[in-house]
């Protein structure tokens, strides 16, 4: 079988998943570098699955989509990575399959996105809608900030600046949960811990093994099948009522989860790609 | 070559200090430089090559 693995840099996971698919019998790895490459649109290397690792949120939809376009199964698809990468489609699939996730408004003036802020009370989150590692994501928590942040955008220029996503903003207990979901079934998960609100573990976040209750599992496996199925890593909140998802990752990170969990992840990664 | 098969010494761009390429070292990987923290990436493995990583981009992350 050959795996085509599309990567941006060779990162600890990378080299992680290139080790567990090696190991495995009859399996060709054949590494495609999204920096390095051409993609002609009507031929591609010819591989059995394409496994999309880009760090690179655009490349990977464009290459995913050249890929399936010339009838090569991608892991994730270029749907879910589609919806996984804008946090306005995760926060729409979430509404539309009734899933608990915080509230979100979206506006597209200055003055609009000062309405919502209003609407939604203080504190609440402004996001950009494409963005990783929480980057610019913003505690908002008073008019006054807001009146000088929208300010900052508009400054920005980029017209993705302009596209304001405002969540509600969750008291969460000092952590929040990750669940590395394989193919709608909970694998394990960690509790990211910080004395900052931002709980991420690319910014300080600590990692502990997370139990996976049936409540957790139950909402993973929901999320994952209105996403799209796949390799995902869904964040959560705890919350007074219940589990509340925030955001579903298409191309996941585990570098501080394997010794956290027990679990190997990359050979449960593996495992699900050859089974595809 | 797909990795290197043995252990290789090589002069850090950033800072002119020797880094040791480990055996498994591929092209595209991150080295950090031990002395400036700077990320470097494996551009070439025969011969042996390390230039600046490219910078991180708006789009990029999980």
């Amino acid at each position: 079988m050959k795996i085509g693995f599309l990567y941006t840099r060779l990162r600890p996971e990378e080299k992680l998943l290139l080790e567990a698919l090696r190991k495995r019998k009859n399996v060709e790895v054949i590494k495609i570098s999204d920096s390095h490459s051409v993609f002609n649109l009507d031929s591609v290397q010819k591989v059995d699955v394409l496994y999309e690792r880009s760090l690179s949120f655009s490349r990977g939809i464009y290459i995913s989509r050249i890929f399936e376009s010339n009838g090569t199964k991608v892991i994730n698809s270029s749907s879910v990575a589609e919806i996984c990468g804008d946090k306005y489609l995760t926060s729409q699939v979430l509404v539309n399959a009734k899933i608990k996730t915080p509230r979100v408004l979206m506006a597209f003036t200055e003055e609009m996105a000062l309405e919502a802020i209003e609407i939604l009370g203080y504190p609440c989150v402004m996001k950009p809608v494409v963005g990783s590692w929480a980057r610019l994501v913003t505690k908002i928590n008073d008019r006054t900030s807001a009146e000088s942040i929208i300010e900052h955008k508009k400054v920005l220029g980029n017209y993705q600046h302009s596209i304001f996503y405002l969540q509600e903003y969750i008291d969460k207990p000092g952590r929040d949960i990750r669940a590395f979901v394989i193919d709608g079934y909970t694998i394990c998960a960690i509790y990211r811990t910080s004395d900052h609100w931002i709980t991420n573990t690319a910014r300080g976040g600590k990692a502990s093994n997370c139990p996976v209750t049936d409540e957790l599992a139950t909402i993973c496996k929901v999320t994952s099948d209105a996403i799209g199925g796949g390799i995902l890593a869904i964040d959560l909140f705890e919350t007074e009522t219940g589990l509340v998802v925030n955001e579903v990752n298409h191309t996941m990170e585990f570098r501080n989860s394997i010794d956290t969990t027990g679990v190997n992840i990359p050979e449960k990664v593996v495992d699900y790609i050859l089974k595809c | 070559m797909e990795a290197l098969k043995q252990e290789v010494r090589i002069e850090c761009p950033d800072s002119g200090c020797m880094i040791t390429l480990p055996v498994g070292t591929e092209m595209g990987e991150i080295i950090v430089s031990p002395e400036t923290g700077a990320e470097l990436e494996v551009i070439s493995l025969n011969p042996p090559r390390l230039d600046y990583a490219p910078q991180e981009e708006e789009d990029w992350g999980e």
